[in-house]
């Protein structure tokens, strides 16, 4: 998307399209990135309880991959998962690694 | 048919208020404003206004409470003064950054410390950068008159941004001047319906106001609030002209008082500006080509306005009623930006008076125009800037 122009802007930076914010990729912001194993996932859901944003997608009762459009890698996901004996079921990896 | 009355610029600037009939006041009481808000609560309570009146705890309060209601979409007003105008600058910002048409007299007053009530400058030109239109008054007619063309002038679609009415704090707020009012009918009227944009009760077509914009584009909404604000003295004049229609009194972006030909001139604001017609007027008599320019619109300053109707003095006091300690005052950093535009540029000087509401007085008038005399001859100048009415 080409970046505006002062003269295309509406006045007083009013955002008139509701739910724009969608639009707004935050994922840009993370430095640490969440990875699921789901070898040890028991899909308790805690880690979509506790996600801050929307980042953890849920089917049928399930989560599915990260979000990382929006996912801004705070790491709670991976601190309050319990795994499966022991083991994590989301590690946090840094970025660009 | 307008009615001539005796009243205080406050009770002229209350009334005007009262004609434009907002929506939303916030009020919070101030010396020496607080006879403004107070006048208005009346009006409310005597049901003469629809208007829903906020009791707010402080003026960051009733900036804000203003901020929330014109975004709103309501027609939205309230007053202050120095500290009061100190305590709102933060949220200052935000009504005109987020283009909101709030309408605020400004009666001016010293700010602290030392704590002094009366009039001067100060609190209006430290609200200089924040983004508000601002009209000066001479006297309770400019000031009522000014209020009434704010409304038409924040709310004109081309701008719609916050404007500032300043009068004189005591000398004009609670003098009692012969004054003539618009009748409720023509006031009306001229002021016109107010037409919200992009209003946040508007439930079916949802809005967001104030979002966080990064270095990506803060740069370029900065740049689109200066765009509209050099606009807007092409909408004070057009207004004016409405209002001439209306009331045969002509406003212009300044005053220009016997400056076709002058040689020497002063540039002063609001009431110390009556004062020094008079001294102008007696040099004149005395076959000396003496003028005076008074400012009426501060913000957007019209510097090529001002340079052309400067352009035949050779020698020009600036007078400033607030100070910038270390610097020149406001107003005279204003004159010489517009100075530069001309090639030939005068002999410019810098009087400070009048600080914390002390008399100006024909004699000082009197005082300056005879060392722009003597600077206009001899082409030397004695100090560039310098206290006037200050006991050593």
């Amino acid at each position: 998307m080409k970046p505006k122009g002062w003269k295309e802007l509406p006045p007083g930076s009013v955002v008139t399209k509701p739910g724009s914010a969608e639009e707004f990729k935050t994922g840009s912001w993370r430095s640490f990135r969440p990875v699921w194993v789901p070898e040890n996932c028991i899909q308790c859901l805690f880690c979509w309880m506790y996600c801050p944003d929307m980042a953890i997608k849920v089917k049928d009762g399930k989560r599915e991959q990260f979000d990382y459009d929006y996912c801004k890698g705070c790491g709670i996901c991976a601190r309050e998962c319990p795994g499966k004996k022991g083991q994590k079921a989301i590690i946090m990896v840094e970025e660009g690694k | 048919m307008a009615k001539v009355v005796a009243v205080t610029g406050n009770e002229a600037v209350a009334n005007a208020l009262r004609q434009a009939n907002p929506d939303v006041c916030a009020a919070y009481p101030i010396t020496p404003q607080t006879d403004i808000m107070q006048r208005f609560s009346g009006f409310v309570a005597d049901g003469l206004v629809n208007t829903e009146l906020i009791l707010v705890e402080s003026e960051h309060s009733a900036m804000s409470a203003c901020v929330g209601a014109s975004a709103g979409g309501g027609r939205v007003i309230t007053a202050t003064s120095s500290q009061g105008l100190a305590l709102m600058w933060e949220i200052l910002f935000i009504a005109a950054g987020d283009r909101l048409p709030i309408v605020m007299p400004l009666v001016n007053r010293a700010l602290s410390a030392p704590l002094n009530i009366h009039g001067d400058h100060s609190d209006g030109m430290g609200a200089r950068d924040c983004g508000w239109i601002q009209l000066w008054s001479e006297n309770a007619q400019e000031a009522y008159d000014n209020t009434l063309q704010a409304f038409r002038i924040a709310e004109h679609m081309d701008v719609r941004l916050p404007v500032m009415i300043c009068l004189d704090g005591f000398i004009i707020s609670h003098s009692i001047e012969r004054l003539e009012y618009l009748d409720d009918a023509e006031a009306t009227d001229f002021v016109g319906k107010y037409t919200p944009l992009y209003p946040l009760l508007d439930v079916d077509h949802p809005v967001s106001y104030g979002p966080l914009i990064l270095p990506d584009l803060y740069m370029e909404y900065k740049r689109a609030q200066h765009e509209v604000m050099t606009k807007a003295g092409k909408v004070v004049l057009d207004v004016a002209a409405d209002f001439a229609k209306v009331t045969g009194r002509n406003y212009g972006l300044f005053e220009s008082y016997r400056l076709d030909d002058a040689e020497i001139a002063l540039v002063i604001l609001n009431s110390a500006a009556g004062t020094a017609k008079d001294t102008v007027d007696e040099f004149r008599g005395k076959g000396i080509r003496a003028g005076l320019l008074k400012p009426r619109l501060f913000r957007p300053f019209p510097y090529r306005e001002v340079a052309e109707a400067l352009k035949s003095a050779k020698a020009v006091c600036v007078l400033d009623r607030a100070d910038s300690f270390g610097g020149f005052g406001p107003m005279y950093m204003e004159i010489a930006s517009a100075m530069m535009l001309n090639g030939a540029k005068p002999l410019l000087i810098n009087k400070i008076y009048g600080l914390g509401g002390r008399d100006f007085l024909p004699e000082h008038a009197e005082l300056v125009l005879s060392e722009l005399a003597e600077i206009a001859k001899s082409g030397a100048v004695r100090t560039f800037k310098e206290y006037i009415g200050v006991r050593e």
